[in-house]
């Protein structure tokens, strides 16, 4: 048995662009074309175009039962990457080894007719996505079912509703198996409950020793079913390794480093005529700025500013909010070296420390502000200054535990739990945790 | 768990620059693909239109009529001595099966674009798919061809075994020329509409309505290259009786469709390379 699922190496994909691939619809067009090169003397049958390296030199391995993550901006050459492996389309150089079948899922519903029904097209779909008639015989029933629409097995997929569509869709999709399993952004479809059940279901299948790889442009959803990550820019490997320090690169790269936000004008500072702020930084606890947070970790937020009239009792706030906008809390500084006591002038890092399984997975936006506690003179108060991405993980030891799919809930605590069992028959006792003499 | 087929040589993926190469073993194990692909263009087809496969009969019997009609009482072509509508009908089976054929498999790669840039399967199934799915309406045809037979009183004889080796002929012909069609195609959409004019001039340049007789002696060998010309005349000799054809006319007719049908899988196999990156 070999210990390598996936091979790749040196690949290489160049595309034609400029004249001749986008212009040349028509016979007369490339006629016309040829004609002129000949007139200028070019070369009637030269291929000189301009050309475009959608991948470059790109190489890794992929040791079965891994799920490997790829990320990258649009352009990056994920999809290229992703279409190679397929077979869809040719490398230009370099090559890839695929151990064992493999299956590749870069749409939903790839080959469904909308004349035909339910039942004809999980056949086609199925023969389509490399599954043989005898297999589709075999799991019809379940796919039926997994896709919940046993009454609309023999109506044209045509007079479905798009959630039934798409459940029926995936539902075949989620029934191959392959050991080898390619992913393009498909799980992006679909009602937060039925894309549980698929993830919960594609899930199974990593635990079964089968390799997948997945392309999304969902951090939260790449965090927590990859554990490696590749991150290609323009083409080539940027990064590679652990999906939440790779994610975490990206992260920074992308967006600019929301992470941080740094005043270096005083004047143009947020400020009142007591105090100005100077800086707000997320980061964790070892000190490294990042706007990628393990939903595990402690992580800090740093407020710094510059008081320029000492003698007031200050009050800081944080406040976070999601993606929705929804105030989570808002707290105000409670370190008691100096509550209630006037400050001198100076500079101030005030930092709150956020406990690891607090917040929910998703984009968290942090409005910073400062107040005069007497009189409560408000000498700022920014909003979103800076944001950051809690991402949970399928390692099973955060609040998750092993469930894989979308979470509810704009907290995610990590609780205790237990459960007491006793015969049929006999009562209950209640577990008591505090005041036993056990 | 060891993956089932870990003793399997694992896929390479990389730039083929041998065009000869054709993976027969991989075409057989898609062979269901193939299969599920033809039987959904036949479903397809006649789904929700009221008059359904009867189609497959209204076609030929329309063209049987108006050929009837202009070629034999109004132009007054010989047929062999046989009655017009038998000695047409015989040719236009295995025509209207090349030119459903030619129609949709020409267009095939393009008309399923879709699969093509998502999906894996040797791309030379889509051609084939398409010829295959004719069939369906060919027996629909031939069965009413049995009808008129019985209706002019004429029983079909022992040669009647000829047909399916015909049949074999027609859609290798239909697929060598789709190869270049549907491959054409991709690049520039010209095909598309070039292909019923080409159909059109094949069909008179084919025995459909007139007999071969006709057809002078000096010209016969350039004639015969055209395989529609040996096929034709095989049907009617099969169906209908009369003079066997030549082994000259047959030779020529097969020789030409095994030659277009090679060149035309070379041509495709090179050609499909790019076809996600161009359709």
């Amino acid at each position: 048995m070999t210990d390598i699922s996936v091979k790749v190496e040196h690949l290489s994909k160049q595309y034609l662009i400029g004249v001749r691939q986008p212009s040349y619809h028509t016979l007369s067009d490339a006629l016309v074309e040829r004609l002129r090169r000949l007139v200028s003397m070019r070369g009637f049958f030269s291929h000189s175009q301009e050309t475009f390296w959608a991948l470059k030199d790109v190489s890794f391995e992929i040791k079965p039962g891994e799920v490997v993550g790829i990320i990258g901006r649009n352009g990056a050459g994920k999809s290229t990457l992703l279409k190679i492996l397929s077979r869809i389309t040719e490398p230009t150089e370099g090559r890839a080894l695929l151990h064992g079948r493999v299956s590749s899922l870069l749409e939903v519903g790839t080959g469904f007719h909308p004349e035909l029904t339910g039942r004809d097209n999980v056949y086609l779909s199925g023969s389509l996505l490399g599954m043989k008639k005898a297999e589709i015989d075999a799991k019809f029933d379940e796919i039926v079912a997994f896709a919940e629409i046993e009454k609309f097995i023999d109506t044209p997929v045509k007079r479905y509703s798009n959630g039934m569509f798409v459940r029926l869709a995936f539902a075949v999709a989620a029934h191959l198996e392959p050991e080898i399993l390619i992913l393009d952004e498909v799980l992006a479809v679909g009602d937060s409950r039925f894309q549980k059940k698929c993830l919960n279901k594609m899930e199974d299948v990593g635990k079964h020793g089968r390799t997948i790889l997945f392309v999304s442009h969902s951090m939260p959803a790449v965090a927590r079913i990859c554990k490696r990550v590749i991150l290609l820019e323009d083409g080539v490997v940027r990064m590679d390794g652990p999906a939440h320090q790779v994610i975490a690169t990206y992260m920074g790269s992308d967006v600019g480093s929301s992470a941080v936000r740094e005043w270096s004008d005083p004047t143009t500072a947020p400020q009142g005529e007591i105090v100005r702020l100077r800086a707000v930084r997320v980061r964790t606890e070892e000190g490294r700025v990042t706007d990628a947070i393990d939903i595990r970790q402690p992580f800090g937020i740093d407020m710094e500013y510059e008081v320029k009239e000492g003698g007031h009792v200050l009050q800081p706030f944080f406040r976070f909010t999601n993606e929705e906008n929804v105030c989570l809390f808002c707290p105000p500084d409670l370190d008691p070296s100096w509550r209630g006591r006037p400050r001198p002038a100076g500079r101030y890092i005030t930092t709150v420390w956020l406990p690891g399984n607090l917040f929910a997975e998703g984009r968290i936006f942090v409005d910073v502000a400062l107040c005069v506690l007497h009189g409560v003179i408000v000498q700022f108060h920014e909003r979103n200054v800076v944001s950051f991405q809690v991402l949970d993980t399928l390692d099973g030891d955060s609040a998750r535990g092993d469930w894989a799919g979308e979470m509810e809930g704009v907290l995610r605590p990590l609780l205790k739990w237990t459960t007491t069992f006793t015969q049929a028959g006999e009562h209950p006792t209640l577990v008591v945790t505090k005041g036993s003499n056990v | 768990m060891a993956p089932a087929n870990a003793v399997l040589s694992p896929t390479v993926i990389e730039s083929r620059r041998n065009s000869f190469y054709l993976n027969v073993q991989e075409l057989w194990d898609f062979r269901e693909l193939l299969y599920f692909l033809a039987w959904r263009d036949m479903k397809a087809r006649y789904a929700q239109t009221v008059l359904g496969v009867a189609w497959a009969i209204i076609q030929p019997l329309a063209a049987l009529v108006i050929f009837t009609i202009v070629f034999s009482l109004w132009a007054k072509l010989p047929s062999d001595g046989l009655p017009y509508p038998l000695f047409a009908y015989a040719a236009l089976l295995p025509w209207t099966l090349l030119a459903r054929s030619l129609e949709r498999s020409g267009q095939s790669v393009v008309a399923e674009s879709n699969l093509v840039k998502k999906v894996y399967f040797p791309r030379v199934i889509l051609p084939i798919a398409s010829t295959l799915a004719g069939v369906i309406d060919f027996v629909i045809a031939f069965a009413l061809f049995l009808l008129l037979m019985a209706w002019y009183g004429i029983a079909p004889t022992w040669k009647v075994i000829a047909i399916p080796m015909l049949v074999l002929f027609t859609l290798g012909t239909s697929l060598a020329v789709s190869l270049w069609l549907s491959a054409l195609n991709v690049h520039y959409r010209d095909v598309a509409g070039a292909i019923p004019l080409l159909t059109q001039l094949w069909m008179y340049a084919s025995p459909v309505v007139y007999p071969l007789a006709l057809v002078p002696e000096q010209w016969r060998t350039v004639y015969s290259l055209n395989p529609m010309a040996g096929i034709i005349e095989g049907f009617r000799w099969a169906l209908l009786g009369g003079a066997a054809p030549d082994t000259r006319t047959a030779m020529l007719s097969a020789s030409a469709t095994g030659i277009l049908l090679i060149f035309g899988l070379i041509f495709f196999n090179r050609m499909s390379r790019t076809f996600s990156d161009v359709v």
